[in-house]
Formats: structure tokens, C-alpha cells, sequence
């Protein structure tokens, strides 16, 4: 991995506000069915092509990921230019708030979300009012620091004009009222819906840096708790843990910091390149700290970055020698246990190094998305290639959680793991009769102890898996027998 | 009237989704944006009291994803492409087309694309429920509608004592499932044989063929349903009977029970016996409680406010004070009742008992709630019996607070019921328990 800061594409980060689509800005796909190997080699090479599938199950949209980022913020409103059943997921943005709170030891409070209710009336005439009396109402109620405004397939195709409404917003009360595109429409990649929630705090939040921390690791991550701790401190760097629950104030100054890294590559690579770019702080290209090699690469970049170059490797040496003899009886634990992972990437692909560090065998893997390349263009941080160093012709795909392709495939490999990464799914796997562990908390493998951590979760909850078999027993999964015996990727169209 | 809402506690008629979903083996297909039906089903099934995604909800949903493509081009190939492939991929006895906003907003002709298929012979409907069109209590409408205007049949001739019900709303009641059965028993027990419709063990597409051959309809609910029970009387002359409250512990169930008696004409005697029985087993158990209130009443809040839809404000609001003698504060019913049915329920309110009444409010705006209730005085700790939204608002008005409406984040329901004479005493059992929790 070279050290040295890459340049970035010019088109990372635009000023205007929206952002390009991951399909058209990244080469993005959802669906494909070979091999890592392959996989690999053709994104690099620029011939990855989507293949669409002519029958699908619902998804999710940019608007989930966006307002699961913007609602955590603990002193914004978000709110949401649409008809009221795109709230539909209000409910789960305040249960993540009160939940991460109660960790962080927080005073509990609701997540701050409006709806404009948009109706037929609405679609015809415009709502522009609505959205004000929406601001209005946050402002007098909330007296936050910033506004967030979503967008949704409706404001879009009626042709809401977002942006003069914040600007007069915005100079009334001052306070930065950002536009965040995220229409659902717009992309068949949900990802694109951070890239839509950072574009917007790049845009109207972060300042220019009037002082340097270079001892702030600015960390991209969703809610899980601060493991980085134990990575960074002894190394005498702080972890800044953003976006979820933190305060504008604190996204403001993250220009300040000495390195941008992430929990997941896919999930920042807009901010990190971004920040990098407008503000110069460079990114950690490395694939994330999971998994022995992952963590000493990560780590070796990082201090190489901060200028830690003298102490990182006998910090490697102690962890590393610290965790050996329970890694050890883990790995005769899992010996010959088949695991298989459905995830977005590339935690997805951190998920595939930990479990192979712990001595499982990876018959396969799907994955929501495929990003042919990342905002910061190095192929270095390329995470799948990363994790299947010597695994890369096991079964791959993209899929983005069709459930229908996941369940014909898992009956095909049968595996005596599943990790999954996406609410419900794992119900589909228990319904196999297959372990299904869903990871709620996506630090717990973090690093070197984090291994032991993931492992002792796993056995436990691998020791006695009941529940899968009564559900095997007593619940019907809705397919027909007739598909049960089809290839599980004849759905996509096109070839390879 | 249409405002913006903060805490939402009902979505768009797109919501229909989770009442396919209800029906045994029927399968819903969205044509609509590639986020509509897993934002609905997070959130009126699983942050809704955690209810499953069931047979072929959550993330089995077929569903067009539709995008650009289908916004500039229209979606109706796209939608024949998937519907082609939910009728070999999925296990079903009934398809229910439902469209989003971006379907409904640029035309597609989603009612010619399924009538095609019909004409197959295949089994499927259509509902248009573009989200901006309304709520999900008239999606659930739309979605009954649809099936009784495209695949019913009338029926050679009519099965005495057999009756459809029409109720609470699958999932967005986050105890659908359990009331429902509790109603069901009940009838039965009036010796009615009972077209349930909805949940486990209802019959699936059986039962709803079954629907032109009742007796009568009953419309058990302030307004959800009446125009279901109009259609079904407009087109195969089935009379309905419009019970408007929700029936919860022993003076309201016995009370519908004598309602819907006579309404099937059968034998008072029979009916007076079922009743005598269950008020029986109702007041056993309020007699074991006797003890509790007796001692206990000095702390117990007085007043209580209810802010969910007018199923449960009415009925909850009739239980505890003819049951109970509580005393109802304002009421907050959030199911945008439509306009003909305002006065109605206002008028219910008014004479929920003799010289007892309650103020009642008509929002959804969890906004317009909180700054309601802060501007009211309360002498006593108030019970607020809401959502989870409203536990910060109950907490800083000095009240006590128990969810039970949507959303419901902080309690897993399977198969409870608060329909009933055993629903009632379940009530009273959650209520002292939320209080007693905070001792």
C-alpha cells in the first residue's frame, strides 16, 4: 500500500448541490454472479457492466441511508420533503437514536424528523410553502443548528425547486438549511444516499480549518461503539467517531483533522475523498481495521500518515501476540464450519477476513452492491481484493438483497453460518434452518481483540441454534418449488 | 387538511401492502421507487411492535424498483416483466398490484397491465395507492376494494348466519392480529359463523371468494370499513352493520354482542347466555383486582389521555371510564378521520357516560400534540396512553406512559388483545404494569 496522499478525480466533490450517482460516478452495479477473482479483475480493467434482473423484490432507497446518517445528528432536524409513507422509517431512525444514546450514555431524546406530508394537491400546485411552515416549525421547536432537507421521488419528478426555498430559509434564520438529493429514484445503488448526506454536510457544514489536530483520526462510521479506542490511543491519536451523534459543531472543525478514516470503505468513500480533497486531510486508503492483515496494513498507514512510523510496529507485535492463544482455541472452535456472508460491501468483505481469520471455511458470498472502484481511484484500497487473497474463486455475487436468489443459493451451498448485514434478511437464512447471525454492532471485530470478541459472539450463539430449527420445521418460505430449481442467478439478464 | 407532520403515527395509502400481506398466501407486487415497501414495512410491521415480515412481506416484496428509466420512459413494461416473474417465483393464491407515487405520478396504466393478466385467468388485482393520495387506513380500503371490484364473484346464494368482518387494520394495529381472533371468538360464540378475513388460520383467498355469499357485514370501527360494507351492499345487496366503537372489556363487548344479535335476528336467549358467561369470567377477575385499586388507587393516575387513531381513543376512552370510572382528559385521534364522520365521533366523546365527556382533537402531528399537553395544567400525574413517540412528551408532563399505538419501539407483540372481555382485563394488566414499573 503506498503512503503517499493520492490525487483524487476532480469529479469527486461538487460544490452544486446533488451528487453523481454511484452508477455513473463509481461504476457501480447490483448484479453479478462468478467469482472475487473475476470480479476483481474486470473492475479494474473498466468492464464491469450491470446485469439487470427481470424480476425483482423490493429494495431500499438513497433516502434510507442519507436520513440514517442526517437523523443521528443530535442538534439537526431533518426533514423530509415527501409523502407521508416515506416516513415509513421515522420509527427505526428514533429507535437507533435512543438505543446509541443509551450507550453512549446520552440523555434519551426523540429523533427530530418532520415530514411534509405531501399530497395530490401538493403534486399539482407545488408545496414550497409546506416546506417553509416544515422549517419553521423545526426552527421554533427545535432551535437546532442546521436543517436538512431530503428529497423523495415525488419532490423530484413534480419539480420542487429545493434550492431557492432553503437560500431564503437559510438567510432568514440562519442557519445552515442544506438540500440533500436523494431521491429514490435516482439510483438502483442505496449507498448513493451517503454520498447525498455527506455531499450535503461538505457543502454547508464543514469549514475551512483554522487549526490543525493532527492527532484527530476523523473515523466515517455508522452507530456501533468506539472500539477504535483501542487501535488509536496507544498509538496517542484520538478517534473522532462521525456522523451519527455528534453535534454540528463537531462536523464543522473535522477539516482539522490528521487523517480521515472509515469503517467502511463504501460507506464514507464520498466524505473521506472529499475532506481530503477540499480540505487536505488525507484519507486512509486501506482497506478497514478487520482481520489480522487488514488491521497491520491499516495500522501501518495510519502511522505512517500521523508519523507514527516509530512505535507502530511493536504495538502490531504486542496485539497481535496478546490475542494468540485465544485465537488459537477459536480457530480449532471453528474448524471446518462453512460460513457464508450477505452484506454490503466492504464491510461485507471485512466480515470475510474475520471469519477466515477465525478458521472458517468461506463457501461464498453475496454482496449488496459492487462499486468497480471508490472516490479515491486506488486500487490498493480495493477491500474485495483484500479479503479473498487466496479465496478468490469461491461463489460471489451481487445482489442487492434478493431474497429470492439468497434463498435458492444457500439451499445450494448449505453452509453452518450465515453473517448477515442488513435488516431482514436474516429471517430468510433462519427459515433454512441455517445460523443466521445478524451483526447490529459493526465495530465488535474491530482490530485484533475484535476477532476474539466476533468469535466468542459467534460460538455462542452457533452453540444451540434452536430457533433456526423449529423456524426449519414450522415456517414456509414464499417461492414455488419450480424456482427452488432454477439457477439462482437466471433472474439477471445479460451476459458476462 | 393536510399539514407536516413530526412523528408520524400513520403513512400513505401504499401502507395497503401490509393488509395483502395479511391475507393468507396472497402476494403484494409494488410498482413503485426502490425504497416504498421496505420503508413501509419497517415501519408498520417491525418498528411497530417488532411484527415479522410474515409469508411474503418484508423483504420477499416483489417490487419494480422503478428508476429513471421508468419515470422518463413509464414503467408498464417493467411492471409486466416482474409481474411475469412474481407468478413463477412466488408461492401465492392471490396478487395484489399496488403502485407507488412515481408509478401514479407519470401514468403508467398499471389498471390495463393487470386486467391483461386477469384475463388469463390469472389471479390478480390492482389498487391504485400512490402515497400522496391518502393514508394507509384508506389504502386498506383501496386494497379490499379492489379485490371485491375485480375478482369476486356473486355467489348463488347467501350462507345464513355467516358474516364478514370488517376491523381494526392489519399491522398498523399493532395487535391486529390478536383482536381480530378475539372478535372472531366472540361472534362464534353468538353461534355466527365468522369470515375473519385477515391472519392466521383466516381462510386466504377461500375465505374472501367467500365474501358476496355472508349474511351481512359488520363494520366494527368508527370509519375504516364503511365504504368496504357499502361496496359489498352496492354490489350483492349484502346489508352491514356499523358498530362504531371498538369493543374493550365487559360493557362495550356485551353491548356489541346484543348489537350484532339482533342485527342477525338470532334468539336472545342464546345471545343473553354467551354474554352472561364471559361478564362472568370478565368480573371474576376485576374482583381480583379490587384489592390493588382499593389500596393502591391514591397514587394512580385519575385522567387519562389518548393519543392514537379512533379505534382505540374511543374505545379505550369508553372502557376506562365506564369500567374503571377514570376521568378522560383531552383525546388525540390521529387517523385523519374523513370529514362526514367528524361530528360523529365528537358526539361519541361527548356522552362517553352519563355527565362525563372528553375534548377531542383531530391531528397526526406529534408536533401539535406536545404543544397541546404542555399547555395544559394537570393537578395529578396524567396516564398517556400513545406511542412510543410520546414517552419524552408523558415524562415531561409528569405522566405515566404506556404504548399501543403505532409506532410501538418499546414492546414485542405476538398475539395479545385488547378487543374483548379478556382484551379489557389484558388493558388493565398493561396499564398498572407501566405504573408499577415506575415505582
Amino acid at each position: 500500500m503506498t503512503t503517499e496522499i493520492q490525487v483524487t478525480p476532480k469529479s469527486v466533490v461538487r460544490q452544486e448541490p446533488g451528487v453523481t450517482i454511484r452508477e455513473r460516478r463509481l461504476g457501480s452495479i447490483t448484479g453479478y454472479s462468478g467469482t472475487p477473482d473475476e470480479l476483481v479483475k474486470i473492475s479494474l480493467a473498466g468492464q464491469l457492466v450491470e446485469r439487470e434482473r427481470s424480476f425483482t423484490q423490493a429494495g431500499t432507497c438513497s433516502s434510507f441511508c442519507a436520513t440514517l446518517q442526517l437523523s443521528l445528528i443530535q442538534d439537526a432536524v431533518v426533514i423530509n420533503h415527501a409523502p407521508a409513507g416515506c416516513s415509513g422509517d421515522f420509527p427505526m431512525f428514533n429507535l437507533y437514536n435512543r438505543y446509541g444514546q443509551g450507550k453512549r450514555k446520552l440523555d434519551q431524546t426523540s429523533a427530530r424528523l418532520i415530514t411534509t406530508n405531501l399530497n395530490e394537491h401538493d403534486t399539482i400546485f407545488g408545496a414550497t410553502g409546506k416546506l417553509l411552515e416544515a422549517i419553521h416549525k423545526a426552527y421554533s421547536t427545535y432551535h437546532p443548528r442546521a436543517i436538512f432537507v431530503t428529497a423523495s421521488c415525488t419532490s423530484g419528478i413534480i419539480g420542487e425547486d429545493l434550492e431557492s426555498t432553503l437560500d431564503e430559509a437559510e438567510e432568514e434564520l440562519g442557519i445552515p438549511i442544506a438540500s440533500v438529493s436523494c431521491e429514490g429514484f435516482r439510483s438502483q445503488v442505496w449507498a448513493t444516499g451517503w454520498d447525498a448526506a455527506y455531499s450535503a454536510i461538505l457543502r454547508k457544514i464543514v469549514r475551512p480549518a483554522k487549526i490543525r489536530r493532527p492527532e484527530s483520526i476523523n473515523i466515517i462510521t455508522f452507530i456501533g461503539e468506539d472500539y477504535f479506542s483501542e487501535l488509536l490511543r496507544p498509538l496517542g491519536l484520538v478517534p473522532d467517531l462521525i456522523v451519527p451523534f455528534t453535534k454540528i459543531e463537531q462536523l464543522e472543525t473535522v477539516s482539522e483533522a490528521g487523517a480521515t478514516a472509515q469503517m467502511c470503505s463504501t460507506l464514507g468513500t464520498y466524505f473521506a475523498a472529499g475532506l481530503e480533497k477540499q480540505y487536505g486531510v488525507p484519507e486512509i486508503k486501506s482497506p478497514p481495521p478487520y482481520g489480522l492483515t487488514g488491521t497491520d496494513m491499516w495500522l501501518r498507514e495510519l502511522a505512517h500518515i500521523t508519523g507514527k512510523d516509530d512505535i507502530v510496529e511493536q504495538f502490531i507485535a504486542a496485539e497481535r501476540n496478546a490475542i494468540e492463544p485465544e485465537l488459537e482455541k477459536l480457530k480449532k472452535r471453528f474448524a471446518g464450519v462453512k460460513a457464508f456472508v450477505a452484506a454490503g460491501p466492504s464491510h461485507g468483505h471485512s466480515s470475510m477476513e474475520i471469519l477466515q481469520d477465525l478458521g472458517m471455511e468461506l463457501v461464498g458470498s453475496c454482496m449488496f452492491h459492487h462499486d468497480a472502484k471508490l472516490d479515491h481511484g486506488d486500487p490498493a484500497g480495493d477491500t474485495l481484493r483484500a479479503a479473498t487473497t487466496g479465496s478468490g474463486r469461491m461463489t460471489y455475487s451481487v445482489c442487492n438483497k434478493q431474497s429470492f436468489e439468497l434463498v435458492n443459493l444457500l439451499r445450494r451451498l448449505k453452509p453452518d453460518l450465515v453473517i448477515v448485514r442488513h435488516p431482514s434478511l436474516a429471517v430468510s437464512v433462519a427459515k433454512l434452518g441455517i445460523p443466521a447471525c445478524f451483526v447490529d454492532d459493526e465495530h465488535l471485530g474491530l482490530g485484533y481483540r475484535g476477532l476474539i470478541r466476533y468469535g466468542k459472539k459467534i460460538a455462542d450463539w452457533f452453540r444451540n441454534p434452536a430457533i433456526e430449527r423449529n423456524l426449519s420445521r414450522h415456517s414456509a418460505l414464499p417461492y414455488t418449488r419450480w424456482w427452488l430449481e432454477q439457477q439462482p442467478f437466471s433472474m439477471l439478464g445479460g451476459e458476462v | 387538511m393536510s399539514t407536516t407532520v413530526e412523528q408520524p403515527r400513520q403513512f400513505c395509502t401504499l401502507g395497503g401492502q401490509q393488509s395483502v400481506v395479511a391475507i393468507e398466501r396472497a402476494i403484494p407486487i409494488v410498482h413503485g421507487g426502490p425504497g416504498c415497501s421496505n420503508k413501509l414495512f419497517s415501519g408498520m410491521a417491525f418498528f411497530n411492535g417488532f411484527q415479522g415480515s410474515g409469508y411474503a412481506g418484508g423483504n420477499a416484496v416483489p417490487g419494480t424498483n422503478s428508476c429513471e428509466k421508468e419515470i422518463v420512459f413509464g414503467g408498464e413494461t417493467r411492471l409486466r416483466e416482474v409481474i411475469d416473474g412474481a407468478l413463477k417465483v412466488m408461492d401465492g393464491d392471490l396478487f395484489v398490484v399496488l403502485t407507488g407515487c412515481t408509478a401514479d405520478l407519470v401514468g403508467d396504466d398499471t389498471a390495463t397491465v393487470v386486467s391483461e393478466y386477469r384475463e388469463r385467468g390469472v389471479p390478480i388485482v390492482h389498487a391504485s395507492t400512490g402515497g400522496f393520495k391518502g393514508n394507509n387506513y384508506r389504502g386498506h380500503e383501496l386494497v379490499a376494494e379492489a379485490i371485491i371490484d375485480q375478482y369476486l364473484q356473486p355467489a348463488p346464494k347467501v350462507i345464513p348466519n355467516l358474516v364478514n368482518v370488517w376491523s381494526v387494520l392489519p399491522y398498523q394495529d399493532t395487535f391486529w392480529a390478536g383482536n381480530l381472533q378475539a372478535i372472531r371468538q366472540l361472534l362464534e360464540g353468538l353461534g355466527l359463523q365468522v369470515n375473519i378475513l385477515f391472519g392466521h388460520d383466516s381462510g386466504g383467498i377461500e375465505a374472501w371468494k367467500k365474501i358476496p355469499a355472508a349474511a351481512f357485514n359488520i363494520v366494527l370501527s368508527p370509519w375504516t370499513g364503511v365504504s368496504i360494507a357499502e361496496k359489498l351492499e352496492q354490489r350483492f345487496g349484502t346489508p352491514y352493520l356499523h358498530y362504531p366503537v371498538l369493543p374493550i372489556g365487559a360493557v362495550e363487548t356485551s353491548r356489541f354482542l346484543r348489537s350484532a344479535g339482533e342485527f342477525a335476528h338470532l334468539q336472545s336467549t342464546q345471545v343473553e347466555r354467551y354474554i352472561e358467561k364471559q361478564e362472568a369470567y370478565f368480573y371474576h377477575y376485576l374482583d381480583r383486582s379490587a384489592d390493588f385499586f382499593m389500596e393502591m388507587r391514591w397514587d394512580l393516575p385519575a385522567q387519562f389521555i389518548n393519543i392514537s387513531d379512533s379505534f382505540y381513543s374511543l374505545g379505550i376512552s369508553r372502557f376506562l371510564v365506564n369500567e374503571l370510572g377514570l376521568k378522560p382528559g383531552r383525546q388525540f385521534i390521529t387517523d385523519n378521520p374523513p370529514e362526514i364522520f367528524l361530528d360523529g365521533l365528537v358526539n361519541q366523546f361527548a356522552t362517553l357516560a352519563d355527565k362525563v365527556s372528553a375534548k377531542v382533537t383531530f391531528t397526526h402531528d406529534g408536533g401539535e400534540i406536545a404543544k397541546t399537553l404542555r399547555s395544559e395544567v394537570f393537578d395529578q400525574p396524567p396516564l398517556v396512553i400513545g406511542t412510543s413517540w410520546d414517552r419524552d412528551l408523558a415524562k415531561q408532563i409528569g405522566g405515566y406512559h404506556l404504548s399501543i399505538a403505532l409506532p410501538i419501539t418499546d414492546r414485542l407483540v405476538l398475539d395479545r388483545a385488547y378487543v374483548g372481555y379478556a382484551g379489557g382485563l389484558r388493558l388493565v394488566e398493561d396499564i398498572y404494569g407501566a405504573v408499577l414499573g415506575t415505582y
